[in-house]
């Protein structure tokens, strides 16, 4: 197979198995061409992206940018902050006042779960969802089991953990989409009150012990505390999350074995994970942003590709 | 279907020691010269040719890379096929060397030019010459030649020029097919 089953890349949940072998496949060939003297390639050179950012984002959106420019995309950014959003506009409008300007894609982060779906039947080009509320962020779960399956060669009976806040995180469930597809066992583990009720439906493990899971599991995906999201209390305290399920040096130190630690970034330090854990070996979390780049090409090549010329 | 045979194995052994004599005349110890073979069959020809200039001709420490042109090419969201990609291994820099481009059948020249914009991202060479097994003369559409050839052709555009190699199809051929219909 070597095109994608769907037009658009709204999230993991509408991938197949083959979809995502194909993206991993196709980023491997970006990520040789990306370590070149020359980064760049121009197979899009005839496509317009536009970015569109309802929602804060520093590294998806510039991981973004890099991957539309080394394919030689033309783009354009377009952020919340500074629009018309603010004077009441509607998001189909907006779109459609942008679309106007002849772009092919459209790669949006929006606060709203649904909204790429929303906007997929509401015009006419291709969407690449960036995040969706606490919906789903599909590249990053793409980025995320690609750079597992790099350095443990395969997610076949592999045991992941996602660690921390499942339920304001978008990275979680499209990992545990993506993870469960791929043939890897998933587990979460956090407070209570971080998890969401009925998680078991999506066939993963609940743990509320983080030494537990962490014996149990080949890689640790660790979570930001999502403050912004947060309009009541979860937990009594910082200082007691970090004491409940922060990943420090000792408590690595008394596994038997070593685990992949992964983190979608912006770290915390300090609180999901201390810094001498952030900075060693067993942490993949630059890997991650490198692949990001790579991943992100070989989605928009792919997404484009779909576009005939004569459409 | 019908095909007819242009090249046997004995044959495509004789073309493949002339090229690589011919290569020789002109590279001399192979310094500062790369071969690269365009992906995925380009691959095979430039490993039958690095065989034969290690072993018969005692080339020493030959450079030879894969060079992949899909995401280069000029017929992306054209054609009705996906595109596929394949991997690219250059290993060496090209800047300042001579580049020998190899390919098993020259057709309409597109696959060349887009190898020559792909060699550019890996620096600027000297010179590019191009070896190609078959040149299937009169389909050109832009003005590119071989340097090295090994047989010329006259095929018309519902032909196709099958190249068989022992270790990926069986036996060492070359067959032109022809689509009736």
């Amino acid at each position: 197979m070597s095109e994608l089953s769907v037009d658009n890349l709204l999230g993991i949940k509408y991938l197949s198995v083959a979809d995502i072998n194909l993206i991993h496949k196709t980023a491997d060939q970006f990520k040789e061409v990306i370590n070149r003297p020359i980064k760049k390639v121009p197979s899009l050179r005839d496509i317009t992206i536009a970015n569109l950012f309802f929602e804060n984002s520093t590294r998806t959106k510039l991981s973004f940018e890099l991957a539309e420019k080394r394919l030689s995309a033309d783009v354009i950014n377009f952020s919340a902050a500074q629009s018309s959003v603010k004077k009441g506009e509607t998001l189909v409008d907006t779109v459609n006042n942008i679309l106007a300007m002849k772009v092919d894609i459209v790669v949006m982060r929006h606060p709203n779960p649904g909204a790429g779906v929303f906007l997929s039947k509401h015009i006419d080009a291709r969407i690449v969802n960036a995040g969706d509320g606490a919906h789903e962020h599909p590249t990053q779960a793409l980025l995320d089991s690609y750079s597992i399956r790099e350095k443990l060669g395969s997610l076949q009976g592999k045991k992941v953990v996602i660690v921390g806040d499942i339920l304001h995180s978008r990275v979680a469930l499209s990992n545990i989409y993506c993870l469960k597809k791929l043939g890897a066992e998933v587990m979460v583990c956090g407070p209570a009150t971080l998890l969401p009720r009925h998680i078991e439906s999506l066939g993963v493990k609940v743990e509320l012990n983080l030494k537990k899971a962490l014996e149990w599991c080949d890689v640790a995906n660790m979570l930001r505390v999502q403050n912004e999201r947060m309009d009541i209390s979860y937990f009594p305290s910082v200082r007691e999350y970090v004491q409940q399920y922060g990943v420090h040096r000792e408590l690595l130190d008394s596994l038997k074995k070593d685990i992949v630690i992964m983190h979608p970034g912006p770290i915390n330090r300090g609180v999901e994970i201390t810094s001498d854990v952030a900075d060693s070996d067993q942490a993949i979390i630059l890997n991650q942003v490198e692949n990001g780049v790579a991943i992100r090409m070989a989605v928009l090549y792919l997404v484009a590709a779909k576009i005939r010329r004569n459409d | 279907m019908s095909q007819k045979l242009l090249l046997d194995a004995a044959a495509l052994d004789i073309i493949l020691h002339r090229l690589a004599c011919q290569l020789i005349e002109n590279h001399d110890t192979f310094e500062n010269t790369a071969l690269i073979g365009l992906q995925p069959r380009g691959s095979f020809l430039l490993k039958r040719l690095a065989d034969i200039l290690t072993t018969h001709y005692k080339i020493k420490n030959l450079k030879t890379g894969l060079l992949d042109i899909t995401f280069y090419r000029d017929d992306f969201r054209r054609s009705d096929e996906p595109l596929k990609a394949n991997s690219t291994e250059i290993n060496f820099l090209v800047e300042s060397k001579k580049v020998v481009i190899v390919d098993d059948v020259l057709y309409t020249g597109r696959s060349i030019r887009a190898a020559l914009t792909a060699l550019q991202s890996f620096g600027r060479p000297d010179t590019i010459e191009l070896l190609t097994l078959i040149d299937r003369r009169f389909s050109r559409h832009l003005p590119i030649q071989p340097d090295y050839n090994g047989r010329q052709v006259d095929a018309i555009n519902n032909q196709k020029v099958k190249v068989l190699w022992k270790e990926h199809g069986g036996e060492d051929a070359v067959y032109l097919i022809k689509n009736e219909d």
